[in-house]
Order: structure tokens, then C-alpha cells, then sequence
């Protein structure tokens, strides 16, 4: 067992090496071009990628950190922190020239800037070639984490690593480039501003072929555990709401109009959701629930994903009422029905919404807006409607298929489920040795002796031997 | 000496330390538990799953008092703990054969008569 984990190490450790040294064979340096960059969008951009970032870890991390049982908080902290990191590295390596590359049969990107060679200081567009790339990256790293959501409490590390790997470099890179990089589905007119079908329809399908593919829970759906932090989860929706901001203003790509119309576009739809959403669990369920504004909030920023640059103002209300109104019905009514642990509710808040909203960009999209977009069936271009159907589907079935295919291909490799005793006793402790909590006065405070935790629902009792003193002789 | 075990609402906790306290406890001791009776819990809503526990939040105080105190003690703790409805809880009491006090090593009643007296 630990030779086959040095072989694979080493295999993987290698070819990384080699593609770092291809990366940094000396390019001709591209001369920054001064006369067209504008330092407006050029700091807009960065800040719009930092904000991104932020929404991977620590907004995405806590907001699913905080609906896991305590047993697995830290695992799933590791799931968003993880893929950050591996996306950092992938992304420069190269994710980023799969995507947006010279264009390879529509389908996905050259290897022109592999290693990041010929991505440099000089313009693309009024904003260096690095800033559009680093910004490009952070959506990458969102949409791997958040398919995370799908397997939480169950899936195997090295599993999850691999995994992560090709879904980045086979899925999200061609699926980027198809929409954003000059591929079939921009090419056919399909409008996506920020990333409703790259990003959400894609890690909705996903998450919810990975459920159905890795399995349920132990005691799904009878015994499952509430949320061990709903704070930790409130807090990450604001973080993603915040986070948001840069995620649609910034991909106007400039410190301008329409990043602001997209700002306002985006805050709109996001209140509207959320008032859905407590409306809908008020009169069917009969309280209004934090969790539900938090989870409305973060089905109407998905829905408004694609419209935000293309819709007018009056109108991203509406978008973001449909985010809420069929992110609810996702997981408070098919969710139950489609049968699958998709343990987050990613599928329905994310594959759904998402879903909505880029059909409804199809509706609402008005070049008053925005000229380099289009206008929709609302404003007598029926055809908008059908170019973001068509759009919506192949997302649907390059994801769904395509995490179908990994995941078969992964598992081939290395069990992607952990076993029936590690479940229950917890990832963090199973596959990371930690625990995530050391809150008791007593025991978080002296380093001897036994360390006990105890679960108060009258489940598992942990105890774990930590001896920090000389032991005592018998 | 007589230990008394209280299982009760913690939303009826001050009253009952207070009560006891009055009474003429001089010591006791707080832990946080879970227990199950004839009490069913009120459901919870996350996500549209409704989550039903079996354990129920109640708070246990134990103290130790004099045989002649007994009495008058559970009477007060009862009355204070009470509220007429299922889940109110059980008070145990049980013989203690000894009691030191750490501080000065007394043993017996003396360590848990309190020196204020």
C-alpha cells in the first residue's frame, strides 16, 4: 500500500517537473504596450480576482463548511483550500492555455501559452494579458470546488485530488473555452457574462452525477446530521455575495458603465432571490430560516451570473425572483425525488439557478445595455433564446457525461468512497488526523493524557492517546 | 450526607440554583447533558429537512447536603423546577458515605457545611 502511494507520487511528482521546466524555457519577453493599458481597469481586474478568490476560501470553504456534521468540517475546508492551491498551479501550467488558446476545432485552446510563456505584461484589451489570466484562473478554481459540495462527508482524498485534476483540465478548460475562448458555443452567439454555464450549470451537473456515482451517505436520507455551524455558513454566503461583486463586475473586464450596471445588476437579483426564498419557507414550511436567506442569496448571485452585463436593472429582479423561486423547488422538492446525496445542494442551487439564468439572459439580454451582447425574446430576438438552450445543454451533457467518464476512470485507480468506519468516524480524523474543535476548557487547555471528545446527539465517542509527557515507569 | 441529582429544564436554571441556594446549599455542580424521557423535541428546519432529535437539551445540578436539610431542599428545588408540563425532569437522591474538603482535609459533614454559617 505505502510503495503504490511513492510510485504514483513519483509519477505525478515527475511529470509536474518536466512541465515546469517546458514553462520556463526562455520566451522573448513581450514589451509592455503603456498607450493601452488603462490603470482603472487594470485595477479593477486585479481587485476582481482577489474578490474572487476570496469567494474559493474563505467563502465558499465555510459556506459549506458550516452544513457538514462537525466530524468533517475540516476535510471540507480542505476540499475549497485544495483546489485553490492545485488550480494555482494547474492554471498557469496549463489550464489557462487549454482554455484560451488559439482555437482548436471550437472545441478547446493550443498549447501557445503553456507555462504561462507569452502571457505577459503587454495589453489585452486596456488590461495586462497576466491580469485577464489571473482573474480567468480564480473562476477555474471556484468551479472545481464547487462540485466539492456533491461528495462532502464521503469521498477518499486521492480520489478527490485526481479528480479535481482531470475535471479542471478535461471539463472546465475546453467548456471555457468553448463559451469565453472563441469556441462553438461563442461562436454560435450564446451570451454568458460572467460564467452561468461555464461555472454553475457545469459543477451543478457534476455534483449531482458525482452523488449519484460515489453514493450516498450512511443513513441518507432518514439520519443524516443538521449543520454543525450555521454561522460558519451565513458567514461564507456574505463572503460569496461580496465576493460576487468582482466575480460579475469584474468580468466587464474594465473599471467602467457596464461593470457598474453589472454591480447593481447583481446586488438586485441577489436581494430578490433571497426575499423568494423566505417567502416561499415562511408560508410552506412555516418559518422563515437564516440557512434559506443564505442559500436564496447565493441561488439568486448564481442565476444573475450570465445576465448581469446583459439585462437591464428592472430585469435582473426578475432573474434573481427565478433564482430563488427555482433554487427552492430544486432542493425542497426534486432534490428528494432525483434520489441522489448531493449533500450540499449544489445541483439545485447552482445547476438550476444557473439553469434559469441563462435561459432568462435569453429573454431579458438588451444590446441598450450592453451592444457587444445581444438582444432577447423580449425584445424580438427569439433566436437568443435558442442559442442560450442549446448552450444550456451541451454544458449539461459535457459535464454530466464527462464527470460520469472521470469518475469511472478514477475509480479504476484508487476507491473514490471511503469505508463504512471511516465515515463514521469522521474525514478529519480518518483521512487528516485532526480534529477541527479543542473547545473544552479542560482538555483544549493541558497537554496531557487522554484527549476525549464527546458527541452530545449520543452517537461516536472519540478518544485519541496524546502523551506530551515522559512516560511514567510502571 | 444525602446527594441530590437534578434533571432539569434549562430554561428553569436560575430559579432552581436560587431555590436551592435559599434552601441552604452550600455547593454545587453544572454539567450540560442530553436525556431522553416521555419529552419529544421540537423539530428543526435546515434546507427543508425536517430534523427531529431524540436527546433533548437539560442541565443536571448535583449537590450534597445534610441529612437534616434534605427535605426541605427537594421540596424547594421541585417547586422551583416545576412547570406542569412533560419535561420538567427527575431529581435521584443517594447516599454519600464521605466528603473531604480539599483545602483543610475535613471530612464528613464538616466539609460541606459551610463556614459563613
Amino acid at each position: 500500500m505505502r510503495k503504490a502511494h511513492l510510485t504514483k507520487g513519483g509519477f505525478i511528482g515527475l511529470a509536474v517537473l518536466a512541465l515546469w521546466l517546458l514553462a520556463a524555457m526562455p520566451v522573448l519577453a513581450e514589451e509592455a504596450d503603456p498607450a493601452a493599458i488603462n490603470s482603472g481597469d487594470t485595477a479593477w481586474v486585479l481587485a476582481s480576482a482577489a474578490l474572487v478568490m476570496a469567494m474559493v476560501v474563505p467563502g465558499l470553504a465555510f459556506f459549506y463548511g458550516g452544513l457538514v456534521s462537525q466530524r468533517n468540517a475540516l476535510s471540507t475546508l480542505m476540499h475549497s483550500f485544495f483546489v485553490l492551491a492545485l488550480i494555482a498551479v494547474q492554471w498557469v501550467l496549463w489550464g489557462y492555455t487549454l482554455a484560451f488558446g488559439s482555437d482548436i476545432g471550437g472545441i478547446f485552446g493550443g498549447l501557445d501559452y503553456l507555462g504561462f510563456r507569452g502571457v505577459g505584461q503587454e495589453a489585452s484589451g486596456t488590461i495586462p494579458h497576466l491580469a485577464f489570466a489571473a482573474f480567468q484562473g480564480m473562476f477555474a478554481a471556484i468551479t472545481v470546488a464547487l462540485i466539492t459540495g456533491g461528495f462532502a462527508e464521503r469521498m477518499r482524498f486521492p480520489a478527490f485530488v485526481l479528480f479535481s485534476l482531470l475535471w479542471a483540465t478535461l471539463i472546465y478548460d475546453p467548456l471555457a473555452h468553448m463559451v469565453w475562448g472563441g469556441g462553438w458555443i461563442a461562436q454560435l452567439g450564446a451570451l454568458d457574462f460572467a460564467g452561468g454555464t461555464v461555472v454553475h450549470i457545469s459543477s451543478g451537473i457534476s455534483a449531482l452525477v458525482a452523488a449519484y456515482v460515489i453514493g450516498k451517505r450512511q443513513g441518507y436520507p432518514h439520519a443524516i446530521h443538521p449543520p454543525h455551524n450555521v454561522p460558519f455558513t451565513v458567514l461564507g454566503a456574505a463572503l460569496l455575495w461580496f465576493g460576487w461583486f468582482g466575480f460579475n463586475a469584474g468580468s466587464a473586464l474594465a473599471a467602467d458603465g457596464l461593470a457598474a450596471h453589472a454591480f447593481v445588476a447583481t446586488h438586485a437579483a441577489t436581494g430578490a432571490a433571497t426575499l423568494a426564498w423566505l417567502i416561499l419557507e415562511w408560508t410552506l414550511r412555516g418559518k422563515p430560516t437564516v440557512l434559506g436567506a443564505a442559500t436564496g442569496a447565493v441561488a439568486g448571485l448564481v442565476a444573475i451570473t450570465p445576465a448581469a452585463g446583459f439585462v437591464d436593472v428592472w430585469a435582473s429582479i426578475f432573474v434573481g425572483l427565478g433564482g430563488g423561486i427555482v433554487g427552492y423547488w430544486g432542493v425542497n422538492w426534486l432534490k428528494a425525488r432525483l434520489g441522489a446525496d448531493d449533500a450540499l445542494d449544489v445541483f439545485g442551487v447552482h445547476g438550476l439557478a444557473g439553469t434559469w439564468g441563462a435561459l432568462a439572459t435569453g429573454i431579458f439580454a438588451n444590446t441598450a445595455v450592453n451592444p457587444a451582447g445581444a438582444d432577447g425574446l423580449l425584445f424580438g430576438n427569439p433566436g437568443q433564446f435558442v442559442s442560450q438552450l442549446i448552450s444550456v445543454v451541451a454544458a449539461w451533457l459535457i459535464a454530466g457525461v464527462g464527470t460520469y467518464i472521470i469518475l469511472k476512470i478514477v475509480g479504476a485507480l484508487t476507491p473514490l468512497r471511503a469505508s463504512k468506519e471511516e465515515e463514521a468516524t469522521g474525514l478529519d480524523q480518518t483521512i487528516h488526523g485532526e480534529t477541527a474543535y479543542n473547545f473544552s476548557p479542560t482538555f483544549g487547555n493541558t497537554a496531557s493524557g487522554l484527549l476525549a471528545e464527546q458527541h452530545m446527539s449520543g452517537a461516536t465517542t472519540v478518544k485519541q492517546r496524546i502523551s506530551m509527557e515522559a512516560p511514567e515507569s510502571p | 450526607m444525602k446527594m441530590l441529582t437534578l434533571i432539569v429544564r434549562p430554561e428553569k436554571f436560575s430559579e432552581v440554583v436560587e431555590a436551592l441556594q435559599k434552601a441552604g446549599a452550600t455547593g454545587m455542580t453544572i454539567t450540560e447533558v442530553r436525556g431522553q424521557g416521555s419529552q419529544k423535541d421540537t423539530p428543526q428546519i435546515y434546507r427543508g429537512m425536517v430534523y427531529q432529535t431524540d436527546f433533548i437539551q437539560k442541565v443536571k445540578i448535583e449537590t450534597v447536603v445534610t441529612d437534616d436539610m434534605l427535605e426541605h431542599v427537594l421540596h424547594a428545588a421541585v417547586a422551583a423546577a416545576r412547570t406542569g408540563q412533560v419535561g420538567d425532569g427527575k431529581i435521584f437522591v443517594t447516599e454519600v458515605f464521605d466528603a473531604v474538603r480539599v483545602r483543610t482535609g475535613e471530612q464528613g459533614e464538616a466539609a460541606i457545611i459551610s463556614s459563613k454559617k
